[in-house]
């Protein structure tokens, strides 16, 4: 029995007091995150259940039931409130995915702080656009990634304390450095948790858009009714499931279902913190008894790249059920992993602006390959015109998803960018910025992008953030970025640039500036090709034609060019 | 084929490497996390340009690519 039974069912009459209710919730009640992820669950009576199994890249493993989830995200909620962080702080966690990033999650939302999660490779310059713009007060971070937060530490007067939980006893800390080793700190048994309310902040999540510096998504701890609700339903977490997110929690992928939606609904969940290998990865669920798997269709398309043989070397019938999210899946990857597993990975369509999942397969609905499904219930998602902002009504055309405001998980700030976020609004919709078609059964096709933001592996790259990072490098006089089709990851980053006088296109140039980009921003944004050209084609006014360059990158038509300045 | 080793070993390290890690010619790179799979194109791009040759993108694995000897093996490949 899935916990769904019936997606037609479920649709009648929905309403968010169902998962209200199955958390105990009131409104105006107190609403804390960290507490409905570890002592709700004790309290339930499985303290002693394995809430988290965790395996590093050599092999070595770590165990934490729900008391010791409880217990240790206690003493990081004491540590960090020792340290003076008060609510509303935001504390930035900036760590590989080692258990203290798990914890320390749950710690910061424990004493009422925003978490601020941030990819662990990113770059000096991607974490001082994103800590500058939050007024960070404290990083938690390893001591292989503090480098990066020191190069920046002049240009942030904010931030107070920078945590290390893997110091190196041999070596003295750094300027406003602190160590904390969390598994053998204290752990108060009663710990005072803040009376956090469905509209307090919880997380700060960055995402990047076209133009202007990434946007940081604030979230609320009512989010949980969103997040508890779309585990249990598409990705049917149930009490004997042994759980798998292979998601970062520097993304909210990670920290929508591979902490909130895991740890609410109480399932065992385990964490592989290693690099893509096809047989490290079934050999970990094979040695986990893995059931449910939530997976990106990068890694899935990696999967299918290293061939099938690699598979047979494994028993895998522990899978039950698959869900994958990040970007469009292809029909091909699901028919595969129908083949292979025996099971299809259903797709799931959301963003970090949603919070949670808006429009999905099911446990027992007809899969139609390919397609995104159908809206979550509760969720009102159609397709309406790019000009008048009106839904089409008519099944078959190309239009804007457009979803209705309000489900609990939604955004409710891009962090000091209140303008930036009214322009997500139209005529009373919710515009996530992608395209797509209904078909005449209510199924969403995915079709594109709205906009120039690149999807690379499920993640957005911002253009104008790679392009300003070109720009500054020695030897680039202009820029202009877009995506090229990639199989494995959907898209990735090209970029055309032109020299500066004395400088010359040559292979080790080309090779400089890769690397010149992956440091500075991430390895996600560096260029995977760049093409040396004489000039970029700009409007009479100045303006790069982007557009010219992405439609001969995927064989489109080029369309207008009236207003080329060389044409 | 030690001068080799040692050259990419060394670019590992000064390229991919933040702290001090110790890198020896078994450290698994991809699946250790020392390079990513965006990353690990940079480095492929590396060895065309510093051996003159030319690696199909489908040996490019994260296997091929999992430790420097491995590298070697690969890079030897194709300047034979």
């Amino acid at each position: 029995m899935t916990n769904i039974i019936s997606y037609d069912e479920r649709i009648k009459n929905f309403d968010w007091s169902i998962s209200e209710k199955e958390l105990d919730y009131q409104p105006g009640n107190d609403i804390n995150i960290g507490w409905y992820c570890s002592d709700r669950i004790c309290k339930l009576g499985k303290a002693d259940k394995p809430a988290l199994i965790w395996e590093g890249s050599s092999g070595q493993e770590k165990r934490y039931t729900y008391n010791d989830l409880r217990l240790t995200s206690n003493g990081v909620g004491q540590f960090l409130r020792d340290l003076g962080i008060k609510p509303e702080d935001r504390v930035c966690l900036f760590m590989d995915k080692i258990p203290e990033l798990y914890i320390g999650f749950l710690g910061v939302l424990k004493i009422g702080a925003i978490v601020q999660p941030l990819f662990s490779a990113f770059g000096d310059e991607s974490l001082i656009v994103r800590l500058e713009n939050a007024q960070t007060t404290a990083v938690i971070t390893q001591r292989k990634h503090a480098p990066k937060v020191r190069k920046i530490l002049d240009k942030m007067p904010y931030l107070k304390h920078i945590i290390i939980v893997d110091p190196d006893p041999a070596k003295p800390l750094g300027e406003r450095e602190v160590a904390f080793d969390m598994d053998n700190a204290p752990k108060p048994e009663n710990f005072v948790i803040f009376p956090t309310k469905a509209e307090s902040p919880s997380v700060l999540h960055y995402t990047s858009g076209t133009t202007g510096q990434p946007k940081g998504v604030k979230h609320v701890h009512y989010s949980l009714i969103s997040q508890y609700l779309t585990a249990k339903w598409v990705l049917d977490l149930q009490d004997s499931d042994i759980y798998w997110c292979t998601a970062d929690p520097g993304w909210v992928t990670g920290t929508s279902y591979g902490i909130i939606g895991a740890f609410s609904n109480g399932v065992t969940q385990c964490v592989m913190d290693a690099g893509f290998s096809a047989d490290n990865w079934y050999k970990f669920i094979e040695k986990h008894r893995i059931t449910m798997w939530y997976s990106a269709p990068t890694a899935i398309r990696s999967l299918m790249k290293a061939g099938d043989e690699v598979i047979k070397k494994y028993d895998l019938s522990c899978l039950r059920h698959l869900a994958s999210v990040g970007e469009p899946l292809n029909s091909e990857a699901v028919i595969w992993s129908e083949k292979v597993f025996g099971k299809a990975f259903l797709d799931t369509y959301w963003q970090t602006e949603t919070g949670s999942i808006m429009i999905s397969n099911y446990p027992g609905m007809k899969i139609k390959p390919g397609s995104m499904g159908k809206p979550f219930p509760g969720i009102t998602a159609t397709v309406i015109d790019a000009d008048t902002f009106e839904p089409f009504g008519v099944p078959g055309k190309i239009g804007l998803i457009a979803i209705k405001p309000g489900w609990p998980s939604m955004m409710r700030t891009y962090w000091r960018n209140e303008e930036t976020y009214k322009k997500k609004f139209k005529n009373g919709w919710y515009l996530p910025g992608d395209r797509s078609s209904i078909d005449p059964e209510g199924y969403f096709w995915f079709v594109g992008r709205d906009d120039d933001v690149i999807n690379t592996g499920g993640h957005l790259v911002s253009p104008f953030e790679v392009e300003s990072a070109l720009l500054e490098h020695p030897a680039v006089a202009e820029s202009a970025v877009v995506s090229k089709p990639d199989f494995v990851n959907m898209e990735v980053v090209k970029a055309f640039v032109t020299l500066k006088p004395g400088f010359e296109p040559s292979k080790d140039l080309d090779l400089e500036i890769m690397n010149f980009v992956r440091k500075k921003l991430s390895p996600l944004a560096m260029p995977q090709e760049i093409e040396f050209i004489e000039t970029l084609p700009k409007t009479r006014s100045g303006k790069i034609m982007r557009r010219i360059l992405h439609a001969k990158e995927w064989g489109e038509e080029i369309g207008d060019t009236s207003t080329l300045e060389n044409d | 084929m030690e001068d080799m080793k040692e050259i990419i070993r060394t670019y590992v390290v000064n390229e991919y490497v933040e702290d001090d890690t110790e890198v020896s010619f078994d450290t698994p790179l991809i699946s250790g996390g020392i390079v990513d799979s965006f990353s690990m194109v940079s480095l492929k791009r590396f060895l065309e340009n510093k051996y003159k040759i030319s690696i199909p993108d489908d040996k490019a694995t994260p296997e091929a690519f999992d430790s420097v000897n491995k590298i070697c093996a690969l890079v030897n490949e194709f300047t034979k």
